[in-house]
């Protein structure tokens, strides 16, 4: 298979035409740079859409009150609708496919939070225990909020990593006392969040704890949960059984889009999850595009120089070359042609992305861009496609070439 | 070892036909070495295509080596032409980019001889045409008789059983066409049979058979009285021998 004597042949001729074949070759690693660059870049994008997303769980669902648009039994619009307890246990015990369910609950006021002389201001967000799984709270040290904490009315927190360092400079938290508005709450553990900066620098504490205690208005801003596997249409089910259940507790028609906001991030999720799947196809459409006129470039190039080697191969054929040493010449030239070219457009456009990436400032839309293996394979199965592609119609040029026509002295 | 009986030959002009070849009767024995004259346009190339396997005939029929000629496919051409056929040109057509040993070596390479084995023996034959020298020049290197005799020593190089030579010297000077006959005239003394078609009489002479073509008619066929040894003439001719 590996015939050196038609490799040495190929050098020769690639010899003896060098500028033609750097120019052909150009063609040709432009065409695949340009499409490891647009894939590099639609993978920065895919990850930074997942980037977004990594903060909070997509298979959720978050439900916040607000304020009733339409007459109903009797009841005058306008009326402001706030979740409380009741409301929470009706959605989690009433709606089929939730799976962890938490409500948030925010006390009025700014709260101080401080641990011997040390003070800071933390966002202090009331949940439910599953509340980690909806926000994907990865436990440091200690342990989360749990349902003893809850039903018991603990003064516990679990704060995050944020919170530790700047209250407890490097100490270990667990087990101390830490003070929100004079009241003492033991730190049963620390966390750090996937998502953003901020969510490092929350406190969060037992719902049942922090209604009993910070008293005033006992409503909650919004319950969210979880619906596990559950695909687009079946979320988007839960989400409407949600709005009944709530539209026949809290007496507003369930037709009424202004009384509760439901947020499907199930559905969020699938419309970039189909944008990113469009973006991909445009890509590859201009990749094979741009690729496709790279390959006419060598085809045509080639053409060219069978046309010149016109009196070359009937020499050959004399000579007793045979109708498939000169396809596989021209073949094996073309398909060398591009895959070295393209391997040369291949490596300068994963460095340039790798050299992008590494010097990139930090943006949540665009992160990381890059190729991998499969795509590296694929880049190459293509080449050589394209080369032989490429080939095809000079090598059967010259395949069809009949020595008297080319040896005729003129 | 070729036999040609009542070959036709024409091309399709405009929408007729030119009748080229009118009914060859041609039997060329091993060892023999013939030359073709004839006018310009009489056919000549035509019947050297058509005996070189380089070109299909109508009618007729050809035994080359005692194997029917006739819709063979371009392998099996290839293989025929390779095997049993020497070519050289008017026009040398060596292959520019490729020096003069692995010029003469290329029918070997069609015949899948290794590298290193094939140009071994091309240096036998280039030795024979006195250009061992030259082995590692190109052919842009090299003056047109020694281009020439590059070219022989490839046509010689798969030991064909005949030589077919289109006016082989017509690009040359007087004196250097004769060192071209000499280096043909031994090859032929070895046992190839050769075909040479020429316009010049003295080149002609140089053979041991005469065969005139006209208007795609054989008009004689006689053998040449008493043939010149070109060497003999090379000879004669002051400063010949180092022109090389
Ligand atoms: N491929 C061709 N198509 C048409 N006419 C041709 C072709 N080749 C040769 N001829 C014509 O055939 C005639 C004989 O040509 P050729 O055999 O080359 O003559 P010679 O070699 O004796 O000069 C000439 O008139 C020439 O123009
Ligand atoms: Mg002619």
């Amino acid at each position: 298979m590996f015939d050196l004597d038609k490799w040495q042949e190929i050098l020769d001729t690639i010899r003896a035409n060098k500028l033609r074949t750097l120019l052909t070759g150009f063609s040709v690693a432009w065409g695949i740079f340009m499409l490891i660059i647009l894939l590099g870049s639609g993978n920065g994008l895919a990850n930074g859409i997942e980037y977004q997303f990594r903060d909070d769980a997509v298979n959720s669902i978050w439900v916040f009150g607000g304020q009733t648009s339409l007459p109903h039994r009797g009841l005058a619009p306008g009326r402001q609708i706030r979740f409380k307890a009741g409301d929470f246990a009706a959605v989690r015990d009433g709606v089929d496919g939730v799976e962890h369910i938490t409500a948030r609950y925010y006390p009025q006021g700014s709260l101080t939070v401080s641990y011997g002389s040390e003070y800071g201001t933390y966002d202090i967000r009331s949940v439910h225990p599953d509340h980690q799984y909806l926000e994907k709270t990865i436990v440091k040290n200690g342990r989360f909020l749990n349902e003893v904490d809850q039903e018991q009315f603990r003064k516990v927190a679990a704060i995050g990593q944020k919170v530790e360092q700047g209250l407890f400079k490097g100490r270990s938290s667990i087990g101390e006392y830490i003070n929100i508005n004079g009241i003492p709450f033991k730190v049963v553990g620390t966390f750090e969040d996937a998502g953003s900066e901020s969510e490092n620098e929350k406190i969060y504490l037992p719902i049942s704890t922090s209604e009993r205690i910070f008293a005033g208005d006992k409503r909650y801003r919004n319950i969210m949960f979880t619906v596990g596997d559950a695909g687009l249409v079946e979320s988007q089910g839960i989400a409407q059984d949600t709005r009944a259940v709530l539209a026949q507790r809290m007496r507003f028609s369930e037709d009424d889009e202004r009384a509760v906001f439901v947020r499907n991030n199930v559905e969020e999720f699938q419309r970039f999850v189909s944008l990113m799947a469009g973006i991909r196809v445009f890509i590859w459409v201009i990749g094979i595009g741009t690729i496709l006129a790279g390959v006419v470039g060598v085809s045509n190039i080639m053409m060219i120089v069978v046309q010149e080697r016109t009196r070359e191969i009937g020499v050959r054929k004399a000579l007793g070359a045979t109708p498939w040493s000169i396809v596989s010449l021209v073949l094996q030239e073309s398909i060398f042609i591009t895959a070295i070219a393209g391997y040369f457009g291949l490596v300068l456009g994963v460095f340039l992305l790798e050299l992008v990436s590494e010097n990139l400032p930090a943006s949540d839309f665009f992160v990381n861009p890059n190729v991998n293996l499969q795509l590296a394979i694929v880049a190459t199965v293509l080449l050589v496609t394209a080369g032989a592609i490429a080939g095809f119609f000079p090598a059967r040029k010259a395949a069809g070439i009949r020595p008297v026509e080319a040896l005729r002295d003129e | 070892m070729i036999d040609l009986q009542g070959i036709h030959k024409s091309y399709p002009v405009g929408k007729g036909k030119l009748h080229v070849l009118k009914g060859i009767d041609l039997h060329i024995g091993a060892g023999e070495m013939v030359s073709i004259m004839g006018s310009s346009g009489s056919g000549k190339s035509t019947l050297m295509n058509v005996m070189g396997i380089l070109d299909d005939y109508d009618e007729g029929e050809y035994l080359l080596d005692r194997h029917r000629i006739r819709n063979l496919s371009e392998r099996k051409a290839a293989g025929y032409r390779n095997k049993l056929l020497g070519f050289v040109f008017q026009s040398f057509n060596l292959i520019p980019f490729k020096n003069a040993m692995e010029n003469v070596a290329l029918p070997l390479y069609y015949q899948g001889v290794p590298r290193r084995k094939r140009n071994e023996i091309a240096l036998t034959y280039l030795e024979k045409v006195g250009l061992v020298d030259w082995a590692e020049h190109r052919p842009s290197e090299l003056s047109g008789g020694q281009q020439q005799r590059v070219a022989i020593a490839r046509a010689l190089i798969s030991e064909p059983k005949v030589i077919l030579a289109d006016e082989p010297t017509g690009a040359l000077d007087t004196t250097t066409s004769y060192e071209v006959m000499a280096v043909l005239r031994d090859i032929n003394r070895e046992g190839t049979s050769i075909v040479i078609v020429t316009h010049e009489h003295d080149i002609s002479h140089m053979t041991d058979r005469l065969i005139h073509l006209t208007d795609g008619r054989i008009e004689s066929d006689e053998p040449v009285p008493s043939p010149v040894d070109p060497r003999s003439v090379a000879a004669a001719a002051p400063g010949v021998a180092e022109s090389a």
